[in-house]
């Protein structure tokens, strides 16, 4: 996850480029001080300048001289500086060539020097969908826009009828209309019932919790999920001209005609009991 | 195996078939629930080209219920069927009859 890869942080690379170039440029500024003795040393020492002039160096104008020795690479300035540790430094000096020639050689110290000005990748994303969830809440996941539908409250009312305590809350927050949904209930389940004093809705029949929540399932898929963007944030529209009832989205603007509740064939149980007898 | 399967043009502007048009023509598979946990299984729109007095005599054969067919002045002649058997008449009528089943609707919980 190197800044090359992931191409972000432009700031980065350019660093990196006058990195390389700066100790070329150093080189046409000092052509006395440098002397081959400190050859050995100075290729030591080159580590521990680039790490601490990693800013100095980005500020000198990259030229277009090309040397290969790095060696003789350096400012008065720059010098000044290692002969002043050269003596301190001289067992350290040595110690870093041994690692270089154990195979740990600048790049890799370079790395580390990049991998501490890296923004690390996880940051990037949370600050990315921070921002998204402030201003765009719709694109981000959109987790938070689903509709909360509360699950059927179904209870037992003596042993031939059901009571669905809150089919007032969940049409509420499906948009529709109570009596729609409980003429399409009444309809799936071929059975009648009323609404009592608590808006309850009591059902003639025994049915389990599941059972409902089935029918209330194939509802929304009928009369609540907008069919181009699946958005439950609908609201269902009766023309009067065609008699047609509508989905109208209120995410994306789109109409679909719903087909009316039609209750179909329901037998006649008492008749039918009759009958048989 | 003179004509080759996918030589055949494909017309995108084709009746799919799933258009509202098409909806008098779904079978309704029905439950309803009668005295305790007793259920009766309704099948309406079955197209008028069938025998239903043959079908319901092989249907209560096979799957071991009794059932009637009640003529409804709206929707046609009906089949009834006793406990809940609308799995089994769906497989039925589709394997036997032919009926696609995307024009079979099955009700209930
Ligand atoms: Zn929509």
């Amino acid at each position: 996850m190197s800044a090359e890869e992931l191409g972000f942080d432009p700031s980065i690379k350019k660093k990196k480029k006058s990195k390389d170039v700066a100790p070329v440029s150093a080189d046409s500024e000092t052509t006395t001080v440098a002397s081959t003795e400190d050859d050995d040393l100075f290729s030591g020492l080159k580590k521990k300048k680039k790490k601490s002039k990693d800013k100095k160096d980005t500020s000198e104008e990259p030229s277009a001289d090309v040397t290969d020795d790095l060696s003789e690479s350096f400012e008065g300035m720059k010098l000044k500086k290692k002969k002043k540790k050269k003596v301190v430094a001289a067992d350290i000096d040595e110690f870093e060539k041994q690692l270089q020639d154990a195979g740990i050689d600048e790049s890799i110290v370079n790395e580390t020097s990049k991998k501490s000005d890296l923004i690390p990748y996880s940051q990037l994303l949370d600050r990315f969908y921070g921002i998204l969830k402030e201003k765009n809440p719709e694109l981000a996941g959109g987790q938070q826009q689903k509709l909360k539908i509360p699950p059927p409250e179904v209870l037992r009312d003596g042993n031939k009828k059901t009571i669905f305590a809150n089919v007032q809350q969940i049409s509420q927050v499906l948009q529709r209309n109570p009596s729609h949904l409980i003429q399409y209930l009444f309809a799936e389940l071929g059975t009648s019932g009323s609404i009592d004093g608590e808006q309850r809705l009591i059902i003639k029949g025994r049915f389990q919790s599941k059972n409902i929540e089935g029918v209330l399932r194939r509802y929304i898929q009928e009369y609540v999920i907008c069919r181009t963007c699946k958005s439950m944030n609908t609201e269902l529209k009766r023309e009067a001209a065609n008699r047609l009832h509508f989905i109208v989205c209120k995410a994306c603007g789109s109409t679909k005609s719903v087909t009316s509740i039609r209750t179909g064939f329901t037998a006649n149980v008492g008749a039918m009991k009759k009958k048989r007898v | 195996m003179s004509n080759i399967e996918n030589l055949k043009s494909f017309d995108p502007f084709a009746d799919t078939g799933d258009d509202e048009t098409e909806l008098t023509n779904y079978i309704h598979i029905r439950i309803q629930q009668r005295n305790g946990r007793k259920t009766l299984t309704t099948v309406q729109g079955l197209p008028d080209e069938y025998d239903l007095k043959k079908i319901l005599k092989v249907i209560k054969k096979d799957f071991a219920c009794n059932g009637n067919i009640v003529k409804d002045e709206e929707l046609g002649e009906v089949i009834q069927l006793q406990g809940d058997q609308r799995l089994k008449v769906m497989e039925f009528m589709v394997e036997a009859l032919g009926v696609k089943k995307k024009n079979i609707k099955i009700h209930g919980f």
